[in-house]
């Protein structure tokens, strides 16, 4: 099961660029979206990717930064966004592969890669949304925004 | 099930009578090639549904994978601005694949449009608003793609690429 709301996120450093790392603690006053995904080029992870691209301007209005992660290494990640044009960081969860994918119960063990797996974390790091998506099923960005809007309504 | 989370309403670009049992709300982007493909199914199916259908179109530009997209977008509302906008969105997809600035000024010349009035309205805070709401109506309905349609307010997954389909989808309602 992945983790569910109310559990604080597990910290984790990973690179975002074949020379930079960034760490989930550094983004503490701000949301995160957490979005893992099964592979780079795959033609729905293009697309789910690509859609949060677009829709980064609406995240910036909740405060919230979006980073996706998959299993693919940082070079991959490098090439797969410059022609994707992707504006947030791609985290390569490649070394040891998966691990925290795994920390977030979102790692599929048959196919050795990241499941499609969404988590909204609140400015401290506290996991408020989780959601498990079928892996051929792009999940869309309207139910993390319904979970942003939520968090706006409870504060 | 997804829904339309925006209602159709004053500020939509709408073919076919407001009194139609049926409203079919198409999201496009004006470079992607699958909303280019869906465009002549859209027009017969506003011919032989003439009656019973409204359509609308809303704007979903997907900016990053396609550089032409917002200013298409852009000349279609200027261009409604001057109560020309489906002439210039019928004109913008007959010839997607020459879309630039250049182009794009000379469907407005040939649509015998006001060019100064249309330069403005092209870059206006006005224009550029209503797509931006446009796309984060699509964004909030779960519009994860283009084209995507909602046929009385549900978001239609059963479009295949075929004329058909969307028919089946229109009768069926």
């Amino acid at each position: 099961m992945i983790l569910q709301k109310g559990t604080a996120a597990p910290d984790f450093e990973l690179n975002s660029t074949p020379d930079q790392k960034l760490k989930l603690s550094d983004l503490k006053g701000k949301r995160v979206v957490i979005a893992f995904y099964p592979a780079d080029w795959s033609p729905v992870c293009t697309d789910q990717m690509g859609l949060y691209n677009e829709t980064l301007k609406i995240f910036h209005k909740y405060n919230a930064e979006v980073l996706g992660i998959s299993v693919d290494s940082k070079w991959c990640h490098l090439a797969f966004a410059k022609h994707r044009k992707i504006r947030f960081p791609l985290l390569a969860d490649f070394e040891p592969k998966g691990k925290v994918s795994k920390e977030y119960g979102a790692y599929n063990d048959e196919e050795g890669n990241s499941k499609r797996a969404l988590f909204v974390l609140d400015e401290n790091g506290i996991i408020q949304w989780s959601y498990l998506s079928p892996e051929g099923i792009n999940p869309g960005a309207d139910c993390i925004l319904d979970a942003l809007d939520e968090m706006n309504k409870e504060k | 099930m997804a829904k339309l989370r925006t209602p159709v309403g004053p500020h939509d670009h709408i073919i076919g009578k407001t009194s139609a049992e049926i409203t079919l709300v198409e999201y496009g982007d004006y470079e992607c090639s699958h909303c280019g493909h869906a465009y002549p199914l859209i027009k017969k199916l506003t011919r032989d549904f003439s009656n019973d259908l409204l359509f609308v179109f809303r704007n979903f530009p997907l900016q990053q994978s396609h550089p032409y997209a917002m200013i298409a977008a852009q000349a279609a509302e200027a261009a409604g601005v001057q109560n020309k906008f489906w002439e210039m969105h019928d004109l913008i997809y007959e010839h997607q694949d020459e879309l630039d600035e250049s182009n794009l000024s000379y469907f407005a010349e040939t649509l015998n449009l006001d060019m100064d009035k249309f330069e403005n309205d092209l870059q206006s805070q006005n224009v550029i608003s209503k797509i931006e709401s446009d796309f984060e109506s699509g964004i909030r309905s779960g519009v994860n793609g283009t084209p995507t349609f909602f046929i009385n307010d549900k978001r239609l997954d059963s479009y295949d690429g075929t004329y058909e389909s969307l028919a089946d989808a229109v009768r069926n309602e």
